[in-house]
């Protein structure tokens, strides 16, 4: 099904934010839609998103390019992505991230053998005053998990887990 | 003193339209519309002395005043992109006191005659930009934001916009880009913003937490806000405190607080009680001050901070303690500049790049090599006054004030 077809609602309402000879102000919300859907941006929604917004699939694939939270290849159905810059490695963020690797046994960017989650270190996310903490990225958008010690990854591992085995029920 | 800004810590469940609304809400918004001329509500934010609050500090009455009355529409602009490590102010803000930052976006846009503004979250802000999409449905229902608000030929309407993670975002011709559907990469200027800004429209932007001390204002007036604070700085300021310190938040403090205050009476002081060795007032892109006393019994406002060699920015206050090595800071922030370099002029593309390489070998060498910090004083020095917005200068301020004030720890003393 095409992306018009899919989200036609959605980007209906997205389109009447901006005038409408400026509709290209709609690729970032549009990119958002499927990414959460999809879990990347392939190279055929970016050539559909050009052709709804009359733009070149060039400049569909810089906007993807530029922004971190557009995903070109596919990964785990979540991304755990911790941040490690100063303020939160002053409160034991590197140390957590090293601990999240051993525990789920991968390396940065890798995903675990199930495939559920991929993990990452990125850049500040205003969470600093809550560190260690992470952004989860997947199906229902993004969420904030902070105050985080091992412990409390497992239980969220395991929350996810039971949805999965819920979904494929 | 009772918040002026964080409201919500006094109020439960302020977040809550009818809490808000219960509480003296959106009368600022009303009076403004209904009985004060555009120019007038500008001119009381002008003589109220409130300055910009993302980290410039320019005057934003001014800044509105400047706005072109000879090309229209006009638009108004939230930055809520909040990036700068160690800033999570506005969040707390839109979180839990979102309807007074709306209303101060509302009361701005009146003043300048926009009947469209958009709030630019960061990406990563995607449960706070739902909450507040409903939060906007909430003031349409009740007749506050859509065609002829009480009465009046004024209409307004409030968007949200969501970025994808891009610190450089934050800086405003980054944002305008980036809300145009473009790669979020600074704009030359002149022209200004209020010339040609959004869509080329002339355009205001300011911080979130700016517009959070709008209402206030123009419900007690200009005089009552000039009151609080130092000549200097008027009002209040909320401080992201982060770092070593036993409590790190946000604290709302009146201008010509300490950081001593800062630190123990609110962070509750520093972990292990060790000492304070340094204080970084404006996040990643911070001077980094050597504390002492004089520096932590300074009261602090904008010209203050610069007598120390720095400058308050969003007064986001990494705490640094003598357990902390400067090399390794420097790498940390090293690391998140040229990770956010935009790429699009060379010399910070170029000099992020090779700081980043150069701070990565110092960090991971047996010894330490002279050469090196020569060479990486000297690629930031060559960047200084060179790169196209701020970015690439913000990138060179650890690394020059942290060899400069701290040279024991680069082998240089």
């Amino acid at each position: 099904m095409s992306l018009q077809q899919k989200y036609s609602k959605e980007i209906k309402q997205i389109l009447s934010k901006y005038p409408p000879e400026y509709k290209r102000s709609a690729v970032m919300p549009i990119l958002h839609l499927v990414q959460k859907d999809e879990g990347h941006i392939s190279k055929e929604s970016m050539q559909e998103i050009a052709a709804l917004l009359d733009i070149t699939e060039t400049e569909v694939a810089s906007v993807v390019g530029f922004y971190t939270l557009y995903q070109e290849k596919k990964a785990g159905k979540y991304r755990m992505q911790i941040c490690t810059d100063l303020p939160c490695a002053l409160r034991g963020a590197d140390d957590f991230f090293k601990q999240v690797c051993d525990h789920l046994n991968v390396k940065d960017g890798e995903t675990t053998e199930d495939g559920l989650v991929t993990v990452e270190h990125v850049m500040c996310l205003a969470g600093c005053d809550r560190a260690p903490m992470f952004q989860e990225q997947g199906p229902d958008g993004i969420k904030y998990h902070e105050y985080m010690t091992i412990e409390r990854v497992d239980e969220w591992l395991q929350s996810l887990k039971q949805l999965e085995a819920g979904e494929k029920r | 003193m009772s918040h002026i800004l964080l409201r919500h810590r006094e109020i439960p469940d302020l977040h809550k339209f009818s809490v808000y609304k219960k509480n003296g809400g959106f009368s600022a918004f009303k009076k403004a519309v209904t009985k004060m001329a555009p120019s007038q509500v500008t001119d009381e934010v002008k003589n109220s002395g409130l300055r910009g609050r993302g980290g410039a500090g320019f005057p934003t009455g001014m800044k509105w005043s400047f706005i072109d009355k000879n090309i229209w529409p006009h638009y108004v602009v939230a930055n809520a992109d909040e990036s700068e490590p160690g800033t999570f102010k506005d969040r707390e803000i839109m979180e839990s006191n979102p309807f007074q930052f709306l209303e101060g976006l509302a009361i701005a846009s009146y003043a300048v005659g926009a009947n469209v503004a958009y709030v630019y979250l960061r990406g990563e802000f995607w449960q706070i930009a739902e909450a507040m999409d409903k939060q906007i449905a909430e003031m349409e229902e009740a007749g506050l934001l859509g065609d002829k608000l009480f009465g009046t030929d004024y209409s307004l309407r409030i968007y949200t916009h969501l970025g994808a993670g891009a610190y450089i975002c934050g800086e405003e011709t980054a944002l305008l880009e980036s809300l145009e559907g473009k790669r979020g990469q600074p704009r030359n200027r002149p022209p200004f913003p209020a010339v040609a800004g959004l869509f080329g429209k002339p355009t205001v932007i300011n911080n979130v937490e700016t517009f959070t001390n709008v209402p206030m204002i123009i419900e007690n007036g200009a005089d009552w806000y000039k009151g609080i604070g130092t000549p200097d700085a008027a009002g209040v300021k909320i401080y992201s405190l982060s770092g070593r310190v036993r409590k790190p938040g946000n604290y709302e403090l009146p201008f010509g607080s300490t950081f001593r205050q800062l630190i123990y009476e609110y962070g509750g002081g520093v972990q292990d009680s060790r000492p304070v060795k340094a204080i970084m007032p404006a996040g990643a892109s911070s001077s980094i001050i050597v504390a002492n006393d004089k520096v932590l019994d300074t009261p602090i406002d904008y010209a203050a901070v610069k007598t120390m060699g720095a400058d308050l920015g969003s007064a986001s206050v990494i705490v640094l303690d003598d357990t902390v090595d400067l090399k390794w800071v420097i790498s940390k922030t090293l690391k998140f500049f040229k990770h956010e370099s935009c790429g699009k002029c060379t010399p910070c593309r170029e000099g992020t790049f090779w700081m980043n390489n150069i701070s990565k070998r110092m960090q991971q060498g047996d010894s330490l090599k002279n050469e090196d910090v020569d060479l990486l004083l000297n690629v930031a020095k060559q960047m200084q006054g060179k790169c196209l917005c701020a970015l690439g200068e913000f990138s060179t301020m650890a690394v020059v004030t942290g060899i400069e004030r701290f040279p024991q720890e680069f082998n240089r003393a």
